[in-house]
């Protein structure tokens, strides 16, 4: 067990040359009495893609879920520390829990698509938020995110049937919509891909790059290939510590650290 | 040999078998595992089968056709005249024999035709259990020694047992099948006789209910009149009630059980609303007469309407509680079984608890839900205690909640408590009571079944 009175190697964090989206400071965090983050500093770059790569059990899922406080449906979680998303602190008692989960959205590692319609898991988020003015304004928003999810061709004509019905990879991507129609400014994946096989994980990594213009996103990813592939910036965790983050081509081929080195040549993890 | 110690002897023989097949096949294969086609306790079960098996079903077949067999055989030996001819007095005659046989009382003088006759009969049986002993036994033993010599390395032991198994557990699914036709069967055929002294028209669309009927052609009396509708109208206003009692409650609990209450709260909550399904209902019918019923005429005459000492209310309101548990354990089992990859999809795009509950897991547990409801209304129908004690016997046609109406099943009871002629129409009419409650239940099975197939969102 790793505490943070051991003398630990400073994590090496490389500055963001673009502007700041999400930034974390000195965040812990507790599962009862079980420490699963230590002081992470870390910050996700607008308009970026950054992956959360490390070992099970790291704590990369567990800093992403402390972005829209998803940790707070967790009775024994407890968080520590200052995460900021366009300078707002999100643990503030001002902030509600609901407007900032509508700005950062999130897609989970199972596709789990509601068992509605597609047209109605796709509607879902902005009928709670009231975002559509009228009937056709919701059919606007609705073929405008499954557009960009890339799935419209697919289920354009079969949007009252039900969307369990669809592949696993079409699922994930309409979880992608369901996301993207609430118009969010930062999009969270929790291993998007890992129940899903290479065609369709191919697809949605395209679709990520897709996405990267409209939305900021970070990812956590078990692949290093995914995450050499889609991101800019990788943030390398290791026992629940921030070992290392920078551009991802650097974290691959330079690494600084030598456990960065280690888990990246796959000499363990 | 008494039946106990037979069936004991089998199965003795059975555990034999058991060990005899099992080392058998070890031994065929000197005494490895590997290379048996099956693993040898398998061979064992074999054996035990066809030791077990048909020696068990020969003996049950003899033991029930016995004492038919048996009392032809006397019968056929008596001389022509000491029964008579008809088939009720002879009946009658073997009775008294087989109570002569047994050293219980007997209806008649004992004469010598009598005597004799139970004399044949106690030596026929005497036998006959000599028999049984003799072939079951011989049957054990002859399906041990058969399949024991079938027993080689490469005989398919396990898919004959389980083939053997698959047998048993279609049986088993036959059974319930069969009870349920037998039930069924046996109310049409009764009720069949009750529409051959009533007309249907008048039993299914009559609105008086007043059962008494004259015993004998002297007495005076009611001719009877069995209009059932008051009965089905009493039912459906108390059980209405109830649902309206339960559901909002039943489900409002399930909901703060299952998704706001800590799993604290839940683990002591949840059992103690099932305490109140174990609750005597005869406790919550005098709950509902000395308590609820009194209140309710009160709380009535003080708004000014009039009130019967027994209301439909007390007892509606009673049975609502009764039914409270069914609905809230039920529903929140099934609430909670919705895979929580649904909540965090919802709480992920910004919904507050109740919007999750309302328009992802609620939808979702739909089906158990309905069946929940559905459980409550078939225990709601079914209930007689509450109804006896809380909102009396009389068949009043009528939608107010606060007169004293009477339901299907309290009508059953009452009809047939006492001493009773089981063919007077009085007593019939339960049969065809029954027969009518069993197709509305059945009808509200089906239609909720559509519903639910109609608007059910199916998780994985």
């Amino acid at each position: 067990m790793v505490t943070t009175d051991q003398a630990q190697p400073k994590p090496v964090v490389m500055p963001l040359d673009g502007p700041v989206k999400i930034a974390a400071r000195g965040v812990n965090l507790w599962y009862g009495a079980k420490q699963a983050l230590f002081d992470v500093d870390l910050d996700v770059g607008a308009n970026q893609v950054t992956a959360l790569i490390g070992p099970s059990g790291c704590g990369k899922s567990t800093f992403l879920r402390c972005i829209n406080r998803m940790n707070d449906t967790i009775p024994t979680a407890r968080v520590v520390g200052d995460i900021r998303l366009d300078g707002e602190d999100i643990y503030s008692p001002a902030v509600d829990v609901v407007h900032l989960r509508a700005r950062v959205g999130m897609v989970f590692q199972k596709p789990n698509p509601f068992p509605k319609s597609i047209y109605d898991n796709v509607a879902y988020g902005p009928r709670i938020h009231g975002l559509a003015e009228s009937k056709s304004h919701l059919d606007d928003i609705v073929r405008f995110s499954l557009e960009r999810a890339g799935l419209w061709k697919e289920v354009a004509d079969r949007l009252p049937q039900p969307g369990t019905g669809l592949s696993g990879g079409q699922q994930q991507r309409l979880c992608i919509a369901r996301a993207i129609a609430v118009s969010p400014e930062v999009i969270l994946m929790d291993e998007p891909c890992s129940a899903l096989d290479p065609i369709a994980t191919a697809r949605i990594e395209e679709l990520i790059d897709d996405l990267r213009d409209n939305f900021t996103i970070a990812i956590v990813t078990h692949s290093m290939q995914q995450a050499a592939r889609v991101s800019q910036r990788t943030a390398f965790f290791h026992l629940g510590i921030l070992v290392e983050a920078g551009p991802t081509e650097q974290i691959f081929t330079s690494p600084l650290d030598q456990r960065t080195q280690d888990y990246v040549t796959g000499r363990f993890g | 040999m008494s039946s106990p110690l037979l069936i004991l002897v089998i199965l003795g023989l059975t555990l034999v078998g058991f060990w005899l097949g099992r080392s058998g096949a070890l031994r065929a294969n000197g005494g490895k595992t590997r290379g048996l086609h099956s693993l040898p306790g398998y061979y064992g079960y074999y054996v035990a089968l066809w030791c077990g098996v048909p020696a068990l079903l020969i003996a049950a077949a003899w033991m029930v056709s016995q004492d038919a067999l048996v009392s032809n055989l006397v019968l056929a030996a008596l001389p022509a005249d000491a029964a008579g001819g008809d088939p009720a007095r002879m009946t009658l005659f073997m009775t008294d024999v087989r109570n002569l046989a047994e050293g219980n009382i007997v209806s008649r003088v004992v004469d010598p035709a009598l005597q004799a006759a139970a004399d044949h009969y106690v030596s026929l049986h005497q036998m006959a259990s000599y028999a049984l002993t003799a072939v079951v036994v011989a049957a054990a033993v002859a399906g041990l020694t058969y399949a024991r010599r079938r027993i080689v390395p490469t005989l398919r032991a396990r898919n004959a047992v389980e083939t053997a198994v698959t047998g048993a557990l279609m049986v088993a699914s036959i059974l319930a099948v069969l009870t349920t036709v037998g039930i069924i069967l046996s109310l049409l055929f009764e009720s069949l006789r009750f529409f051959h002294q009533v007309p249907l028209t008048d039993f299914l669309f009559g609105l008086h209910w007043s059962p008494q009927t004259a015993l004998r052609a002297d007495q005076a009396g009611s001719s009877g009149s069995f209009g059932a509708v008051p009965l089905f109208a009493g039912t459906l206003l108390i059980t209405s009630i109830a649902m309206a009692v339960a559901a909002p409650i039943g489900l409002m609990s399930a909901i703060y059980m299952s998704e706001y209450a800590g799993r604290r709260t839940r683990g002591f909550l949840k059992p103690i609303l099932e305490i109140l399904a174990g609750i005597p209902t005869v406790v919550y019918g005098f709950f509902a007469a000395l308590t609820i019923a009194p209140f309710v005429r009160e709380m009535g005459e003080a708004l000014g309407l009039t009130v019967a000492s027994e209301s439909a209310l007390a007892a509606g309101v009673v049975m609502g509680i009764m039914i409270v548990p069914f609905v809230s354990s039920l529903s929140d089992d099934v609430m909670t079984a919705v895979p929580q990859a649904m909540r965090d999809g919802s709480f992920g795009l910004g919904a507050t608890k109740s919007e999750t509950i309302k328009k992802v897991i609620f939808p979702a547990a739909l089906p158990g839900i309905v069946g929940a409801l559905l459980l409550a209304v078939s225990r709601a129908i079914g209930e007689t205690m509450i109804v006896v004690m809380a909102a009396g016997l009389a068949a009043n046609l009528t939608a107010n909640p606060f007169s004293a109406v009477t339901t299907v099943t309290v009508q059953v009871a009452t009809l047939l408590v006492g001493d009773q002629e089981f063919d007077s129409p009085k007593t019939l009419a339960t049969f065809a009571l029954g027969l009518v409650l069993f197709m509305v239940t059945l009808c509200l099975n089906i239609v909720a079944l559509r519903i639910v197939r109609r608007y059910r969102e199916q998780y994985e």
